[in-house]
């Protein structure tokens, strides 16, 4: 299915979303009474990258890599603190309250948490209702219509047009998310790890929702996710992120069958396998994730890095191509089919011939 | 690809958030004096308001029975010293001081509400002004500003509960600034913002709802210092000025006689301090009845 797509995404290859040089940094007091140095912590740090048109974009990474802040930051939930975000030819980021809010009806954002993201007050009529109502859309029965046709295609009885959110389980409530976001028919929809918070049998289902409904609406989306399983059933192209940078960017089956970022590759190895007798080499990382308040010099990922050099502490390597249409911020990417443990033997022989 | 429908999962969190609307009253039974407090509230109100339409005596005309006259059955409270009938008194003072009381409470509220949901709200500056001027005004010391504000503005009714409520809608203001910062942070109101929509709507249809049970609780027990301080001022003579009763004014009116006729001051005072005691007692019980944590042992 995906496969069908990527070929259309690829075919056009016309940009719906350019995101350049998108910086987040947040202020934060230092500890202690006396201590009011204040750091800065790079949530999102300089990230370009383009979204197709008719694509999935899945962007993955572990917890606190800024991969939300990032969603968020592209919908301008949240100020950037410097970058552009072209969404079509408008700068999203230079938009004025009014303009931002008739822009809202393009692009979307699905929530992770089903519970915190509907107001308990509401029913999931008026939840859904609220969106045709803030444009001005529709109102009344046709309103009522309208929400009754998007719980249908979302799978929701619209019988229950009148109940609460805490009437629902934690996928259905996820449908109802699904249905606000699309109700006004996006171009554009930010899922924020939109099935992180399901368990595993309904995680199948929301997933088969939102391809479903991707391909009959002609959607664009940025799937957030930290589970690489889920985004190699969703996405046309995947992005990997690693404190605060985008480190790889490349369609699914490149990052999936050749990663070149170590920091890929070593994740992959740890994907665990549904068939018990192929078993797998596994890279465990050294080390913790560096604070991002104080980022290692260089290149983030140095610091756990098994092939890191000398040139890595000096020099943070920029987000370039290597081969056709696979980006890498790496000053030493893995060839096509070498895998990490070749690569590491490598360095080790060179090492000793020095 | 099938999708499959609802059928596959029932709703098994049910919890929590419909239920507590129907246990409100059952939490507050709990607090027996609290619940008590409710029903003598309910009571008393319903004799204030609508005992004037059985009891026509006017409050105002003077009785045959002459001045300061003992309980009978036409006057079971006596009579004052112009003559006026107590009871007839009594309930119109009651109307006035409970009236004052309520509206000093909506405003309050209001001018609360508005102040610390915009300041929660919006942050930066203006929740520095709006803030830094409710701090200052609860630096004033209540009582003197009453005073002074009721000496330039006049004694108008109006103008009673204007100025009550503008020294008591502080605390209603830090209460609904704290819930503000605190909802604001939800994904369901980042959600709406995402929708396009406007602050306003955002502020009245998604924010304030859910700190409504908070500002009961801060309206119950702004009602009990609206009340007291309406008693005070007219006790000074600053309040709703005779011949119109109210418990305070009646009290004022008592001291002269406290030795001839007791009943005169302990009616107005008892009444005072009871309804005074019941909207602290309901408004405590309120707020452990809307606190989902709160168990009473």
């Amino acid at each position: 299915m995906n496969h069908s797509q990527e070929e259309i995404s690829v075919a056009t290859k016309e940009p719906l979303l350019k995101i350049e040089n998108l910086k987040k940094h947040f202020s934060i007091k230092g500890g202690g009474m006396f201590n009011s140095k204040r750091k800065i912590v790079k949530a999102v740090d300089d990230v370009s990258f383009h979204i197709y048109k008719g694509e999935t974009l899945g962007l993955v990474g572990e917890s606190g890599c800024g991969k939300s802040t990032l969603g968020r930051n592209i919908l301008r939930l949240q100020e950037p603190t410097e970058g552009r975000v072209f969404y079509k030819d408008t700068n999203i980021l230079e938009q004025n309250n009014r303009e931002l809010r008739k822009l809202r009806r393009e692009i979307q954002i699905i929530y992770q948490d089903p519970f915190g993201s509907l107001n308990p007050r509401f029913t999931i009529g008026q939840i859904i209702g609220e969106m045709y109502e803030i444009h001005g859309i529709a109102s009344g029965p046709e309103k009522e219509a309208k929400v009754k046709e998007m719980l249908e295609l979302v799978g929701l009885d619209p019988s229950r047009y009148h109940s609460y959110p805490h009437e629902f389980s934690g996928g259905q409530r996820q449908r109802v998310g699904i249905a606000r976001a699309l109700a006004l028919n996006p171009e554009f929809v930010v899922a924020d790890e939109p099935v992180s918070a399901l368990d595993v049998s309904v995680q199948s289902q929301v997933i088969n929702l939102l391809m479903k409904l991707k391909k009959e609406l002609g959607l664009t989306m940025l799937f957030i996710a930290h589970g690489l399983n889920v985004v190699r059933h969703i996405s046309d192209r995947v992005g990997v992120m690693y404190l605060g940078k985008l480190v790889e960017l490349s369609e699914t089956d490149n990052i999936f069958d050749h990663p070149a970022h170590p920091y890929t590759a070593a994740l992959l190895s740890t994907v665990p396998e549904a068939d018990p007798k192929l078993r797998k080499e596994r890279i465990v990382l050294k080390g913790e994730v560096p604070s991002p308040a104080n980022p290692p010099s260089g290149c983030r990922f140095r610091t756990r890095c098994p092939l890191a050099t000398e040139l890595c502490v000096q020099e943070a390597p920029p987000l370039k191509e290597i081969r056709d249409e696979h980006f890498v911020a790496c000053h030493f990417p893995l060839e096509k089919g070498q895998s990490l443990k070749e690569a590491i033997e490598l360095l080790n022989k060179e090492k000793i011939a020095n | 690809m099938e999708v499959s429908t609802n059928q596959d999962y029932g709703s098994k969190t049910m919890t929590k958030v419909k239920q507590r609307k129907d246990t409100l009253l059952a939490r507050l039974k709990q607090n027996k004096i609290a619940y008590f407090s409710l029903w003598f509230l309910i009571i008393l109100h319903l004799i204030v308001f609508l005992g004037p339409f059985f009891w026509t005596i006017n409050p105002e005309e003077l009785q045959e029975v002459g001045s300061l006259a003992g309980w009978s059955l036409q006057h079971p409270f006596g009579t004052d010293d112009l003559s006026r009938d107590v009871f007839a008194r009594m309930l119109h003072g009651g109307r006035v001081t409970l009236l004052v009381g309520l509206a000093a409470m909506l405003f309050a509220l209001l001018i609360g509400t508005l102040v610390g949901a915009c300041a929660g709200y919006f942050g930066k500056f203006v929740e520095s002004v709006l803030m830094r001027i409710t701090e200052a005004m609860m630096a004033i010391p209540n009582f003197f500003f009453v005073l002074v504000a009721l000496t330039v503005l006049g004694t108008s009714p109006v103008m009673v509960v204007v100025v009550i409520a503008l020294c008591g809608w502080m605390e209603i203001a830090r209460v609904v600034y704290g819930e503000t910062l605190k909802w604001k942070e939800y994904e369901f109101v980042e959600a709406a913002n995402a929708s396009g929509a406007r602050s306003i709507r955002i502020l009245t249809k998604y924010i304030i709802p859910q700190i409504i049970p908070s500002i009961i609780v801060s309206g119950t027990l702004t009602i009990a210092a609206a009340i007291l301080t309406e008693s005070a001022i007219s006790y000074l003579g600053l309040g709703i000025q005779p011949p119109t009763p109210t418990w305070g004014n009646m009290l004022q009116n008592s001291q002269q006689y406290i030795w001839t006729a007791p009943v005169l001051g302990i009616l107005p005072g008892a009444a005072i301090t009871i309804v005074v005691l019941a909207y602290n007692f309901l408004g405590d019980g309120l707020r452990d009845a809307l606190d989902p944590k709160y168990v009473k042992k």
